[in-house]
């Protein structure tokens, strides 16, 4: 073979197979959304339920022992974190719109909209943390953390949706943190039976604890409800005999947050407002980390693209580098 | 005849301690990160968790030092023998640049101090990208270094040293091949996961690791001709524009694959309309555009390509514009949600400037030194 030609070949081949597998990783191999957990816990927020009084935030911070984000004034001793941070891994925000009349209202209204760790069926964070310090329960489907693993790459900030995972940049020997369900090592509320600190102290059920099949099927039961009508909502344990109060069925919009959005998340949202506008990303049904772990295993299923190529490397540059030497004995005597 | 030698000349000159003094003044910021954390000194933040220290320093930086990886490619595989003359000097900035991209991936790290994790195998997780490129790049600095090592044994004339390095030559080269391929495919892997927060015009999903490879080459070739130039100042010599004129043949090829790539991708996901909104972005889009036609116009005629000035010119557009690219997708252009912004700090930026200055400076010594350039008797 002419060199030119061979140069032309061998450059051809190697971008066409990397071509060739990103295309057809597309319907070929693909893995697919991870499936939910069949005995997935998670929670059920009610926007329309919250009164944003933040005692859920307290709670959060009390277990977690995170001090309270102060006011500028540094008087007012209530919690004034307005995201989460490595100090707040559960924060209630507002959503602000006209002369702000009417609660749960899209246009001249306002609304709360809770954020903490969704607990994603098919965590992003999980699939790209390279030493496996995001770790996903196979039975509860919690998604924990593990400092002693973690390099603090922050692989996991960029890779999770939702920008949960918060790095202690202002700490020279830092890590992440985010909600871990109440479930950490030392905590462990949910393995001895309980429930996460959150609910706990909802006065209203706006954040319900739960499996993820009964809170889907209670969101589902709210969404078919006739709006004005009354409803006796639980609170606390769905499965574990809720409290319950009664109050006002609101107009809701027909989504449940987390069914489906990137493979589903075992933290699920209801609202009147659409959630776009309480600040959800834009995900689709297909979990981009999925999409990243087929053409990564395509690439290099069994580590057998890159071995053959190796090998084929190899022969190749004995061989040439055996003519080099004959060139060289000809006309290059030093 | 021809052989490496040492650049004659002195080292400390007034370029030099300009170096030294911006790189003095970037390891005090960089000190001030161990001490006092990296909250101290760098703008990054819940959003923007990767600023220029990895986007700057490991993601375009290793692709700037893809010079010994794009020369490998020609010279040992196709057999090219006449492109030797350039292997030498092509390693050494390539150790350097690849050296510093480990450097800059490790003060990086919020936990440096168990950055071992990554190399233990019980903590391996398979289907993180971060991984392999974790591994794959601080396999290839021991290759690269290994690829340097005749320069350095040469000068020291531990001959028995490098008969042994020669015989495993082979296996070097090929792996010096086979890496960048994979982990400078993988950089562009890591934008997947990253979702909706890439700006669509590069959130080319299953075709990322096909750009970042073809960037890398494409980034790889304009250094070589960088470093070519160089070293013909150097020795006070003519450039030899015919080594280049070959080269210019496959980068034209490289570019083509890349626009026609990246437009499809477009087209198929239905973003044209991002393309011709005007805005910020799509300016940037524009721009990386251009900066990538215009070394294509330059190089698809041949009288251009055997005039060293146009080479040069074509050179540093692709430079430019691969280091656009990956600015773009990772940095510029994403958005990880509301409220959240980014731009380096004086001491984050200079930081990064001062481990250029290093590179440049060991650059200069190393050249200097040890028979790394290659010098053309008559
Ligand atoms: S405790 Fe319940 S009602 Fe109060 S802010 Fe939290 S979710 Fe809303
Ligand atoms: S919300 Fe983010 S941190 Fe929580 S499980 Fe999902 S990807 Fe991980
Ligand atoms: S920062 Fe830690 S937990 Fe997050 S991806 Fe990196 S190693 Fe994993």
């Amino acid at each position: 073979m002419k060199r030119r030609d061979f140069l032309k070949t061998t450059l051809t081949t190697t971008l066409g197979s990397t071509a060739a597998v990103g295309i057809s990783s597309q319907s070929v191999m693909a893995r697919g959304n991870l499936k939910p957990a069949p005995d997935a816990v998670g929670m059920l927020y009610d926007s329309t339920l919250c009164v944003g009084c933040k005692a859920c935030v307290s709670a959060c911070k009390k277990t977690n022992n995170m001090p309270p984000v102060q006011a500028k004034n540094k008087k007012d001793t209530a919690d004034f974190a307005r995201d989460l941070s490595s100090k707040t891994l559960n924060v209630i925000k507002v959503y602000r719109n006209g002369n702000l009349a009417v609660k749960d209202r899209q246009i001249n209204g306002f609304a709360f909209e809770k954020r903490s760790c969704m607990h994603c069926v098919d965590p992003g964070c999980v699939s790209v943390c390279p030493v496996t310090a995001m770790r996903h329960n196979p039975i509860t489907g919690i998604v924990t953390y593990h400092a002693d693993a973690c390099i603090g790459c922050r692989n996991c900030m960029v890779g999770c949706p939702y920008n949960v995972p918060q790095f202690e940049y202002e700490n020279p020997f830092g890590q992440i943190q985010k909600c871990q369900m109440c479930n950490q090592a030392g905590v462990e509320k949910i393995d001895k039976g309980g429930m996460t600190s959150c609910a706990e102290v909802c006065p209203t059920g706006a954040t319900l604890f739960g499996s993820r099949k009964s809170l889907m099927a209670e969101a589902k039961k709210r969404m078919a409800l006739k709006p004005g009508e009354v409803y006796n909502y639980p609170r606390g344990n769905l499965d574990k005999k809720p409290s319950h109060h009664e109050k006002e069925i609101p107009i809701y919009k027909k989504h449940i947050w987390g069914e489906k959005e990137a493979g589903g998340t075992n933290v699920l949202h209801i609202s009147s407002i659409d959630f776009d506008k309480l600040g959800m990303p834009p995900l689709k049904d297909r979990s981009s980390a999925s999409v990243a772990e087929t053409v990564q295993h395509t690439l290099y299923q069994y580590m057998a693209l890159p071995a053959v190529a190796l090998a084929g490397l190899a022969f190749t540059v004995a061989k040439n580098s055996n003519n080099d030497k004959d060139n060289d004995n000809k006309g290059d005597k030093k | 005849m021809s052989t490496h030698k040492a650049l004659p000349g002195r080292i400390l000159s007034l370029p030099f301690l300009v170096f030294l003094s911006i790189f003095l003044v970037g390891m005090y910021f960089l000190m001030q990160r161990f001490v006092f954390g990296m909250g101290e000194v760098s703008n990054l933040n819940g959003g923007f968790s990767w600023g220029i220290w990895v986007v700057y320093d490991v993601v375009i930086g290793s692709a700037l030092a893809c010079g010994g990886y794009a020369l490998a490619f020609t010279v040992y595989v196709f057999n090219k023998g006449k492109y030797h003359p350039l292997v030498r000097p092509a390693v050494l900035a390539s150790l350097l640049g690849y050296g510093l991209a480990g450097f800059g991936a490790f003060f990086d790290m919020g936990r440096w101090w168990q950055f071992y994790n990554i190399f233990l195998p019980n903590n391996w997780n398979f289907n993180s990208v971060m991984l392999e490129v974790g591994l794959c790049v601080t396999a290839y600095i021991f290759v690269l270094a290994l690829e340097f090592a005749p320069a350095f044994l040469e000068k020291i004339g531990a001959k028995g040293l490098l008969k042994v390095l020669n015989k495993l030559l082979f296996l070097i080269v090929a792996l010096g091949i086979l890496l960048p391929t994979m982990h400078q495919s993988s950089l562009g892997s890591l934008l997947i996961a990253m979702g909706h927060k890439v700006h669509p015009l590069w959130q080319s999903m299953h075709l990322q690791p096909l750009l970042a490879l073809l960037t890398a080459l494409i980034m790889g070739f304009s250094i070589v001709i960088f470093e070519g130039s160089f070293s013909a100042v150097g020795f006070k010599e003519k450039l030899q524009t015919h080594l280049f004129k070959n080269l210019s043949k496959v980068i034209i090829w490289l570019l083509l694959i890349f626009l026609v790539a990246r437009f499809a991708t477009i087209i198929f996901q239905g973003n044209i309309s991002h393309l011709l909104s005007f805005d910020t972005n799509s300016l940037l889009f524009i721009l990386e555009t251009a900066l990538f036609t215009v070394p294509l116009l330059i190089l698809l005629s041949p009288a251009n390509r055997s005039q060293g000035s146009r080479l040069l010119i074509a050179a540093v557009c692709m430079l430019l514009a691969g280091s656009l690219y990956r600015f773009n997708a990772f940095l510029f252009t994403l958005n990880p949600g509301v409220g959240y912004s980014y731009f380096p700090s004086a001491p984050e930026i200079m930081v990064t400037l001062g481990l250029i200055s290093f590179e440049i400076m060991a650059y200069i010594v190393l050249v200097r030194t040890l028979p790394v350039l290659h010098h053309e008797k008559t």
